[in-house]
């Protein structure tokens, strides 16, 4: 009982705004710079190793006053997908899902392949998603793969 | 995104490249129409490639049509640190169709993204390549009278070997059956053995090149092991010689039996096979002039009567 108070006392309420939890550690501050997070003038509160009961240590981000696109809030799921989006009107959590992988990934993870046209051009790199369940990407451009391991962020 | 850009044979279904084999029969037939007078195709080779350069410009000229380009991009304002956007954006205000070869893997597709004419994709690094593809296709349905129902055994360096990757990928309409025989360092890479699975494709691997393959095979695609795959050259060397074609191993093989290569050959072939009349990679490669042309017609719309 005394933890779990710790840990709501840890991160600060929010009257209306939208909380992404259950991002795991490793991935948290990818996760800020993929919202473009420090671009904001709103408060955020970034919460970094807190316990989890679900994934051991985690990272949560509260963001006041700011409704994130679905577009925006689905490239999480690149890089975190287990994560959990909670919309916050009055303190109250009135809308909750998870993160869902979108088919088309366009700008944000970079090609693996120095040969690969979008690593010698300026332009945005472009993935289909090959392989939900074990998270492979396929180059549109060059058609390689790329596992989950692999994907590195631009 | 200009539609009619050839990129991958992929891109293509079953109908079109049945279409396209027909078509490339009528230019076997009859090489010399006049389809593209008054039309000025550019080919741009950022990357030397005189075999298949030669072969699209001849085409050209074969159709009536004129051709503008390069042969090497260091000639070029690319050198000079120029895009490929706007080196591509220049030349279609002067070509109706562009040909295009890039050392760069996806160059084409990005090209046809936003090329206001067609790209034809003559090779993206180790990527596409599907002028040649269509060539093989037709070479096959040439000899073998079908596509459907082959068995055919892929041989060398299945690992880097971009011609075989798509061939492969353009079979799986018509039943085959696949031998793959390479050293262990050149296997077919993973992602095309699930690419077979996935479509109930029966592929065997050996490392043998042996009588017992070559005896059940239809089409026998010899490629060449390129030494620069290799980090070691004593590797190189016990390799090169494993997968070679001699002229009496193909004494027991099928009547039908033809021996593919896309050329250039090293030593993969001995040159005694030449004169065996299964021997077939020379009029292959002549096979490539008509099916460009019907590629080319494709792309521009020009129907071929």
């Amino acid at each position: 009982m005394y933890k779990l108070k710790k840990e709501e006392l840890a991160v600060a309420a929010l009257e209306n705004g939208t909380v992404i939890d259950h991002i795991p550690t490793q991935s948290l501050f990818k996760v800020v710079n993929l919202l473009g997070i420090k671009n904001l003038k709103n408060s955020v509160t970034i919460g970094f190793n807190l316990d989890s009961s679900k994934c051991g240590k985690k990272g949560i981000i509260k963001v006041a006053d700011v409704f994130f696109p679905e577009e925006t809030l689905n490239r999480i799921a690149i890089i975190a997908p287990n994560a959990v989006i909670n919309i916050i009107h009055d303190y109250e959590v009135v809308e909750k899902h998870a993160v869902t992988l979108p088919d088309d990934i366009i700008g944000i993870v970079k090609c693996n392949n120095p040969k690969c046209i979008t690593n010698n051009e300026p332009m945005k790199t472009h993935f289909h998603v090959v392989d939900r369940n074990n998270m492979v990407l396929k180059c549109h451009y060059c058609e390689r793969p790329v596992t989950e391991d692999e994907i590195v962020l631009k | 995104m200009n539609s009619d850009s050839l990129v991958s044979i992929n891109d293509l279904t079953k109908e079109e490249i049945l279409e396209l084999v027909d078509k490339t029969r009528m230019f076997e037939e009859n090489p010399n129409r006049k389809l593209l007078e008054g039309k000025v195709i550019a080919t741009l080779f950022f990357e030397p490639s005189t075999r298949t350069r030669l072969s699209f410009e001849t085409a050209v000229n074969r159709l009536g049509g004129r051709v503008i380009g390069f042969s090497d991009a260091a000639t070029t304002s690319s050198s000079k640190g120029e895009s490929l956007k706007d080196t591509i954006m220049m030349v279609s205000n002067y070509a109706d169709l562009i040909i295009m070869r890039h050392h760069l893997e996806g160059a084409a597709r990005y090209a046809s993204e936003f090329s206001p004419v067609p790209i034809i994709n003559a090779g993206d690094g180790a990527n596409q390549h599907p002028s040649q593809t269509m060539l093989d296709l037709y070479s096959i349905k040439k000899t073998q009278g079908t596509l459907e129902n082959l068995t055919i055994s892929m041989v060398g360096d299945l690992k880097y070997g971009r011609t075989v990757h798509s061939l492969l990928m353009a079979m799986y309409y018509f039943h085959p059956v696949f031998n793959f025989i390479s050293s262990d360092e050149l296997k077919m890479p993973l992602e095309y053995k699930v690419f077979c699975d996935e479509h109930n494709i029966e592929y065997h691997e050996y490392t043998d090149f042996s009588q017992e393959v070559i005896d059940k095979t239809d089409i026998l695609y010899m490629t060449r092991v390129q030494r620069e795959r290799f980090t070691d050259l004593m590797e190189y060397e016990r390799v090169k010689n494993l997968y070679q074609l001699r002229n009496s191993m193909l004494d027991s093989s099928k009547p039908n039996l033809k021996v593919l290569h896309p050329l250039p050959r090293v030593n993969e072939i001995a040159y005694d096979v030449d004169d065996n009349p299964k021997a077939y990679y020379f009029q292959q490669a002549q096979n490539g002039l008509y099916a460009r042309e019907a590629i080319i017609c494709k792309v521009l719309g020009i129907d071929v009567k």
